[in-house]
């Protein structure tokens, strides 16, 4: 049997570097990473030759190598890239955990980020928008060429099967979309910090695959961003405090294929077990989360991911997000940064950087979720993979 | 109506060796799914190995063609250049008789009454840039014209 706990509270989080979230950049995706990683290793107070292990992710293209040369890593013990989409930097924060904890290595540094607005737009292209990938071999022979192309089309399917089977709105997703972008507009970072939504705004924006809006999608930026992790022990050398690493899990859909072959297309099963492993690692439960980073590449995933994260029943989300409930000052504040809907979208890895500010009190006062002690965040990818992660108190 | 020579062809289609049986049968107009000579379960998409009973034989059933509509999407934008006459148009996740599921556009569904649940039969079509082909249309429904 698993003892999940051991990994409890060994690690921590101890440096962040982020670029700032730009439509349109000088910097190839690669330079966006150094400029991250340079920053991250510099607030762990360390310098590159401390670090030993490096992830590079999946949706970058970018491999340990790069990182060796650019960087000058004297000495890289591990390296490892999760392949899970959306959910790959979440997922690579179990694994620089565990390399830590067993010894394998040192200081572990995770870089995420692509072009998304100069680059690889996943609007724009219907093929070769993202690195390649496995399950894409399916979908481009079974799905593009019947015109199921990009994943506005794919999530809305989920999207509408959800409101078929629990009736579900169109309204739920603009409660969701005017509560984040409300935090954005508090988030000088945010690409979307001076434009203001309300739910009239969001009902009449435009159908891009319905039930999905324009305002339902996330944005398309540049940028990248860092994180470098230790061992418990080490944090407590670090300038700033450790955010420590309580629980982390990764699950996987069924199938882990395309979202329409999911037994299920309304729950996303992978962040299901993800979340069962996370909490079950941190000892704690859904009642216990001060605030959700929640990944938020459509309006939709962030209903289906509350259901799926325990915070309320398969089929109720379109109830929880209403009344302010996800709001700042709701009783489950969600994507206090504005999210990947409205403050870039980093391949998910700014919901991570977000709940470190929250948790090292590091974010604007007006963002500033009260007694915030323990936040989860989520990773969702390839289509219903999952993984989560709860952080602690900085100290 | 835009002249056929001026609509994009549809994006070509990377068959790879696993599926080879589907799209021979289509290119004879019948549709069949990959079954495990084992347990007999039906998987779409072809896989190598049964992940039920782990074996490694399968054969192609022949199915009926008809299912309904397990979810869809009203698309109001063309993601390639071979829907751009079509939008808004109708993209169906159909579940077929025999419990597998596969993916196509709907042109003859209208937009506007499409639903979960409507039945669906298929048709072969040889098209520009993509040959034989399976492809689905609504029993009884409204012909867009």
């Amino acid at each position: 049997m698993t003892s999940l706990a051991s990994l409890r509270d060994k690690t921590a989080i101890v440096g962040l570097g982020q670029t700032p979230f730009t439509r349109g950049t000088d910097l190839t995706t690669l330079g966006l990473h150094l400029e991250a990683a340079h920053e991250a290793i510099a607030d762990a107070g360390l310098t590159p030759a401390d670090i030993d292990g490096v992830m590079p992710n999946e949706l970058a293209g970018t491999i340990a190598e790069d990182f060796i040369l650019e960087l000058g890593l004297p000495n890289l013990a591990f390296s490892s890239t999760i392949r899970t989409g959306g959910a790959s930097f979440v997922s690579a924060i179990q694994s620089a955990a565990l390399a830590v904890a067993a010894g394998v290595a040192t200081n572990v540094l995770l870089v995420a980020g692509r072009r998304g607005y100069s680059a690889q737009r996943v609007s724009k292209t219907s093929e070769g928008a993202i690195a390649p990938h496995p399950v894409m071999r399916q979908i481009d022979e079974f799905e593009r060429p019947f015109g199921n192309t990009v994943a506005a089309q794919w999530f809305a399917q989920a999207a509408r099967r959800h409101m078929h089977e629990y009736g579900t709105t169109s309204e739920d997703f603009g409660h969701i979309a005017v509560a984040v972008r409300g935090h954005a507009n508090l988030n000088p970072r945010a690409l979307m910090h001076e434009k203001t939504m309300t739910l009239e705004q969001h009902q009449a924006s435009p159908f891009i695959s319905d039930p999905l809006r324009l305002f339902d999608c996330s944005l398309e930026s540049d940028g990248a961003t860092a994180l470098v992790i230790t061992s418990a022990e080490r944090a407590k050398d670090a300038p700033k405090a450790g955010v420590p690493i309580l629980g982390v899990g990764e699950g996987h859909g069924d199938p882990p294929t395309s979202i329409t072959q999911k037994r299920d297309l309304t729950r996303i099963e992978g962040l299901e077990r993800a979340a069962e492993r996370a909490y079950a690692m941190a000892g704690l439960g859904p009642d216990e989360i001060d605030c959700a980073q929640i990944y938020d590449g459509f309006t939709w995933i962030v209903l289906a991911s509350l259901e799926a994260c325990g915070f309320c029943a398969p089929g109720e989300g379109g109830g929880f997000v209403r009344d302010g409930r996800i709001a700042l000052g709701g009783a489950l504040p969600v994507n206090t940064s504005g999210g990947l809907l409205s403050e870039g979208h980093c391949s998910g890895a700014n919901l991570v950087s977000e709940a470190v500010r929250q948790l090292r009190r590091e974010v604007e006062p007006a963002r500033q979720v009260p007694d915030c002690e323990r936040v989860l965040v989520t990773g969702e990818g390839d289509f219903h993979e999952g993984a989560a992660l709860i952080l602690g108190d900085a100290r | 109506m835009t002249p056929p020579d001026e609509t994009p062809p549809r994006p070509t289609i990377p068959k790879t060796e696993i599926s080879q049986g589907f799209w021979d049968a289509v290119a004879e107009g019948r549709l069949a799914i990959q079954r495990c000579a084992a347990c007999g379960l039906l998987r779409h998409y072809p896989q190598l190995r049964c992940p039920a009973c782990h074996a490694p034989d399968s054969d192609w059933q022949t199915v009926s063609g008809r299912g309904h509509v397990h979810s869809y999407t009203v698309s109001h934008r063309a993601f390639h250049p071979a829907w751009k006459d079509q939008v808004p148009y109708v993209i169906a996740t159909i579940e077929l008789e025999e419990g597998v599921r596969m993916v196509c556009d709907l042109l003859d569904a209208d937009p506007e009454t499409i639903a979960i649940g409507q039945a669906v039969e298929v048709r072969f079509e040889d098209l520009p840039g993509q040959g034989p082909v399976p492809r689905f249309e609504v029993i009884n429904g409204r012909d867009r014209g």
